[in-house]
């Protein structure tokens, strides 16, 4: 038996409402017909009246999270798509972000973002928000990269009593499969080492830990052996994890399927810079995708963004400097 | 679908005990509101002052009309609502001063505070957020199964321009939760006037696209806004949906303290349809006899003293001290990301 990325995301939620009588699932045809991903699949059925058809109106959607969790529920959101969150900015950047430090009132919000590029899914449906979310103070934004991470950390989530953004990469959903679901977990808030190596760092996230992987195993017929560390989050971004990571290798290179100016990449390179300079024997880089709107040819979008090839390539790069 | 006022022949009728009780907190918070407006003048109080002169008979009868246990969401113009909720002459003063044992501790101002624990939602500044804020709030109680809440919110006729207004009605009427959302048509949304932000007739009639029923209200006359924003509160109480009460009135001061309102014509302010309301419900009270002109005169400068007392010992109090603060918007302390200090 395995279980795709997709079908831990379902089944974390399904063991959140059958667990916590405060859960409940509110989104745009999440219920009967389980969600444009099925993400939600027959959860309408097993738990009735906790899993909501909403109407397509992302920042009413979240408002009413933030009302519920006032009131003591821990609402589970679903974005139909990362990129019509920018519809429920408003109540999740200058309500939910700014709720528990204004008012001392918590904010247990969960806000699932099915995010990342796909073939084919162009400008509106392909964006990587996290970069967005992590500006604002008062939110969690989490970037599962395993099957396991995807289910751990979404339940995870919602225990936080703060807002949460939970990026899940769309391109993961069926394609990234695990023998079983997993039992245990690392807290929220650590990185962890995907891949160990001696002569450079990659940190990355999501999505591009597997593009990464790829491309260190490239680089092993160059006879070169290259650290992988997956964030898992990126607010909080466990620094200590990665400046140790560079003080084994030397040398730095994020990926980040994200737009290249600020973002996740940037920040990281800003705190390696800032606080492990020395640490460093070649300048550190950054690999993000283009700056430009996801397109949506394949011949585009696979060069659009950051893959194992112009990875290893950065990679390679880095390692001659 | 007809005016729900229309359908309601039976409108409670207003005691002497009500009307005198809603009088007495509109009086308040008008003479809160002055000895606010001269702390800014003053230079003391920073940032803005919100007034909320000639709408208190609406606000405070929707406040007056809640009780504990309920949610309200009130915005800038609603300092009456709030007092007859259960908001204090201290808190009031407190978070307008910055005062470190106000709601909001500093952190923010004027009349941005709430205790959303105690149902007194904390509004943000953005025009129509708290609607569907209220509606989760009750999809919440929903959920817990009780049963007779209320969940109220005010905006003005600005808001009614928002998507927050739109998204948030429609959801409200979709999930048929216990909404009263009470619009104060107060002609101008800062210098925008009436025919600036609408082309319908009456912002009433916007209720029939959201299914839901609307109130009418003379925002001016006390006995009015008792009734029928009573009467909607009542009517979300038994069941009957979210409601819509849209009242009209004029905004007698400008959008703040920094604005002298120059921009509104001064022949509106003449008009009978735009008179003050306090002042109405005043020469109401005096002709049904139930007080007399000393007493009416006697029961403001109670209220002055109580004002003035409490603003002398509220100057007194620290302000936040930066040193102390935890500067952390999260409440997991193990997931604060640590930055190094400038």
């Amino acid at each position: 038996m395995s279980i795709t990325y997709l079908e831990a995301i379902r089944e974390a939620q399904a063991k959140l409402l059958k667990d916590d009588e405060r859960v409940y699932l509110y989104g745009q045809d999440i219920g009967s017909f389980g969600g444009a991903f099925k993400a939600t699949k027959n959860l309408a059925k097993e738990f009735p009246g906790r899993v909501l058809d909403a109407p397509l109106s992302e920042d009413a959607i979240i408002g009413t999270a933030i009302g519920a969790a006032i009131e003591g529920m821990r609402p589970i959101v679903e974005m139909q798509f990362a990129d019509f969150s920018t519809c429920g900015l408003n109540q999740i950047v200058n309500h939910a972000a700014t709720l528990f430090y204004r008012t001392g009132v918590e904010c247990p919000i969960v806000v699932r973002l099915p995010f990342g590029g796909t073939p084919g899914s162009g400008p509106f449906h392909s964006q990587s928000m996290e970069a967005l979310y992590a500006h604002y103070p008062g939110l969690v934004v989490l970037t599962p990269a395993t099957v396991e991470d995807a289910y751990s950390m979404l339940i995870q989530a919602s225990a936080l009593n703060d807002p949460v953004l939970f990026c899940e990469h769309k391109f993961l959903y069926y394609h990234l499969k695990a023998d079983a679901l997993p039992t245990e977990a690392l807290p929220i808030g650590k990185a962890k080492i995907a891949r160990p190596g001696r002569d450079a760092t990659i940190v990355t996230y999501s999505a591009m830990v597997h593009e990464s992987i790829a491309a260190a195993e490239e680089l092993v017929a160059d006879g070169y052996e290259i650290e992988v560390v997956d964030l898992r989050s990126v607010k909080p971004l466990d620094t200590d994890t990665v400046l140790a990571s560079v003080a084994r290798t030397g040398r730095l290179l994020c990926v980040s399927e994200a737009w290249p100016w600020g973002g996740v990449a940037a920040e990281v390179l800003a705190r390696v810079s800032t606080d492990g300079f020395d640490l460093l024997d070649a300048p550190p880089q950054r690999l993000n995708a283009k700056d430009t709107p996801v397109p949506y040819h394949p011949n585009l979008w696979s060069v659009h963004r950051p893959t194992a090839s112009s990875i290893a390539a950065a990679t390679r790069r880095l390692l001659e400097l | 679908m007809p005016a729900a006022d229309e359908l309601s022949p039976a409108l409670k009728k207003v005691s002497k005990e009500l009307y005198l009780k809603t009088y007495r907190v509109m009086l308040q918070a008008r003479v809160l509101e002055e000895k606010l407006a001269s702390m800014y003048r003053g230079g003391l109080i920073v940032g803005g002052v919100f007034l909320g002169k000639g709408q208190e008979a609406v606000s405070a009868s929707l406040g007056i009309h809640l009780r504990k246990g309920d949610i309200f969401a009130p915005l800038i113009r609603d300092q009456a609502g709030r007092m007859a909720f259960g908001d204090t002459v201290l808190d009031t003063l407190r978070t307008y001063l910055g005062s470190q044992h106000g709601s909001m501790r500093g952190r923010d101002g004027n009349i941005h505070r709430g205790k959303p624990k105690e149902g007194y939602y904390a509004m943000i500044s953005h025009l129509g957020a708290m609607i569907p804020t209220v509606v989760g709030a009750l999809m919440a109680r929903r959920f817990r199964k009780e049963t007779g809440v209320v969940g109220a919110t005010c905006v003005g006729d600005g808001a009614t321009s928002t998507g927050a207004f739109h998204e948030g009605l429609n959801i409200a009427a979709v999930e048929k939760v216990p909404l009263v959302l009470v619009v104060a048509n107060n002609q101008f949304a800062y210098s925008t006037p009436s025919s600036r932000q609408y082309a319908c007739e009456d912002l009433a009639d916007k209720a029939i696209g959201y299914g839901v029923p609307v109130w009418r209200v003379d925002g001016t006359n006390l006995e009015d806004c008792l009734q029928k924003i009573g009467g909607a509160v009542a009517a979300a109480r038994e069941g009957q949906g979210p409601q819509l009460v849209v009242a009209k009135l004029l905004r007698l001061v400008g959008h703040g303290e920094h604005d002298d309102g120059n921009y509104v014509d001064k022949v509106l302010k003449t008009l009978p349809e735009n008179r003050d309301c306090l002042l109405a419900a005043r020469e109401f009270i005096e002709n049904q006899g139930w007080m007399t002109a000393p007493e009416l005169d006697a029961l403001r400068e109670e209220f002055t003293e109580e004002i003035e007392v409490t603003a002398a010992r509220v100057q007194r109090e620290p302000g936040p001290d930066a040193a102390d603060e935890e500067w952390s918007a999260i409440s997991e302390t193990q997931l604060i990301d640590r930055y190094p200090e400038a």
